[in-house]
């Protein structure tokens, strides 16, 4: 048990330190973030102020750690659906994956996680701090928000990579899922609420989002670290992250047991 | 006899140009997913705009009707781009691999051949999703029609198509420097259409120095529209500037082929 958590480990510190490789990459990243950023502000700053200063619960200060802590989340989770695994899967070099003694599910999460996880240190932080230097932000003086933050980062980071693995996995059967990439990257942007709170959609569209796991991606994480709603919904956003984690990395499972079954007859 | 001069220089373009097109009909089904979810791309960034008018009635000045406009122009103007234009984003691509270099044994400009080396259909359905959007904005925005706005309409697309198209090509100019960093410079190519699409009015006085003018993205919807609607403009941005719509995109294409002469000589070749 402790040999396989050890494995995991090194994967994540591998992918960690792969991330480090591309310091120019975070820089381009870090500048499209802080500009969209600052576009975001304009438009949702107007927003507030035409509705009376007050919107759903947020205030311009508010709606400033939203823009900030999003912006610093895009770098961290992956919101486009591309994987390298999904060209593994269609070209077949995962046959070469499926050789190694670890669970390919697993590996892959634990990777990608890892990459998030640096990312955090050029793109996520700078991109908080900018926004608190140029814009201004409030965030919650309790520690709790901060622990139970940590967290919701965390499983927002790993709900990510679990999600994008299923686009790679539906590979196995569809080969081609540039179709289904291009719906996740639609659907997660607009329904994890990256340019417009989720708290600003009608009341339909609200239990539309719900419904999926984007949300647990970047908008439950950063309304579980700006403290909005306070410490009783921050700890129930955070046991939702759960529940759809772990649905999803059952269906990851359930489908890399089917697809691995699929591949062998493919490959002969 | 110029005539057929051109046309006949022209020929080996138009012949990889209709072959591109070809060979993505020739898939159905794929090309069929490719139009529907490009137009999804359109209706969800639609969508953007009208989550946020649920919660207001007008925002910098302009009502959900009127900032149809200002969407459909903008999205439109920026979907025929870049199926134009767009590809030249995988130049970080050719410069990792080596193959820009293949482009050098050709007798044509590079970036001539590089611009009509593939055409992406399927961006017609986010510009018909555009045009629809800039369609119900003119029927129901109250537009007073009158041979104003019969010039400035047209004048406003062609325009926003050529100021997009050159800050394409601003953008694969910078590539040569960045590479990896090529993610910079997607913060004003889609930045830039996402400034496009938004009330200028809402801006901070350095958005409106960056996006209002240094990238000109208010002069390709928002200011051609303020100008269609006889709205009073923002401070900065007065309404009659609308009609330079045509300055905005002279200024894209001088800094984006300044910049591509300037990373072409950058460019030392792949060790090939």
């Amino acid at each position: 048990m402790r040999a396989t958590a050890r494995v995991y480990w090194r994967l994540l510190a591998a992918g960690f330190r792969r991330q480090s490789a591309y310091r120019l990459a975070a820089l381009g990243g870090l500048v499209a973030n802080l500009t969209f950023g600052l576009l975001k502000v304009a438009i949702l700053f107007a927003t507030v102020r035409a509705a009376g200063g007050r919107l759903h619960g947020y205030d311009t200060a508010s709606m400033s750690t939203y823009v900030w802590l999003s912006q610093g989340l895009l770098g961290s989770v992956n919101l486009t659906g591309r994987t390298d695994l999904a060209l593994r899967v269609k070209d077949g070099q995962v046959a070469v994956d499926f050789l190694r003694p670890v669970d390919l599910q697993a590996a892959t999460i634990a990777t990608e996680a890892g990459a998030s996880l640096f990312s955090l240190i050029p793109r996520g932080l700078p991109s908080v701090l900018l926004g608190a230097v140029t814009v201004g932000l409030l965030l919650p003086s309790s520690p709790v928000f901060y622990l139970l933050g940590a967290l919701s980062l965390l499983l927002g980071i790993v709900i990510s990579a679990a999600t994008v693995y299923l686009i790679a996995v539906a590979g196995f059967w569809l080969v081609e899922t540039r179709g289904v990439q291009i719906l996740y990257m639609l659907a997660s942007g607009f329904l994890g609420g990256l340019y417009v709170p989720i708290g600003l959609f009608p009341h339909w569209l609200r239990i539309v989002a719900a419904a999926t796991p984007f949300p647990s991606i970047m908008m439950y994480p950063v309304d579980v670290l700006s403290g909005l709603g306070g410490a009783g919904s921050a700890a129930e956003l955070a046991l939702a992250q759960l529940a759809w984690l772990a649905g999803v990395a059952a269906i990851g499972q359930l489908l890399t047991r089917a697809g691995r079954r699929r591949l062998e007859v493919q490959g002969g | 006899m110029a005539e057929t001069g051109l046309s006949e220089r022209l020929r080996p373009y138009r012949a990889v140009l209709a072959s591109r097109a070809r060979s993505q009909r020739v898939y159905r089904a794929n090309f069929a997913i490719d139009l529907g979810s490009s137009a999804l791309v359109g209706l969800v960034e639609l969508a953007e705009v009208w989550v946020l008018f649920s919660n207001v009635t007008a925002l910098g000045g302009m009502r959900f009707h009127q900032i149809l406009l200002v969407f459909g122009l903008a999205d439109l103007s920026f979907s025929l781009a870049d199926l134009s234009f767009g590809h030249l984003d995988t130049l970080p691509d050719f410069l990792r691999a080596g193959t820009l270099d293949v482009f050098y044994l050709r007798p044509q400009p590079i970036l001539l051949q590089l611009i009509t080396s593939d055409i992406s259909l399927r961006r017609l359905a986010r510009a018909a999703i555009g045009a629809a959007a800039l369609g119900v904005g003119l029927a129901t925005a109250g537009v007073t029609w009158g041979p104003r706005t019969a010039v400035l309409l047209p004048l406003a697309i062609v325009s926003g198509y050529a100021t997009f198209a050159g800050l394409f090509v601003w953008a694969a100019g910078l590539q040569f420097f960045l590479l990896d960093g090529a993610e910079m410079t997607n913060a004003f190519v889609y930045g830039g259409r996402y400034a496009a699409t938004q009330p200028a009015a809402v801006w901070s006085r350095p958005l409106k120095l960056v996006f209002g003018f240094f990238f000109p993205m208010a002069f390709t919807a928002y200011l051609p529209a303020v100008t269609i609607l006889g709205l009073p403009g923002p401070n900065w941005l007065p309404a009659w500037l609308g009609w330079y719509a045509p300055a905005a995109a002279v200024w894209s294409w001088l800094m984006g082929l300044l910049c591509w002469r300037w990373g072409l000589r950058h460019y030392q070749g792949g060790g090939g």
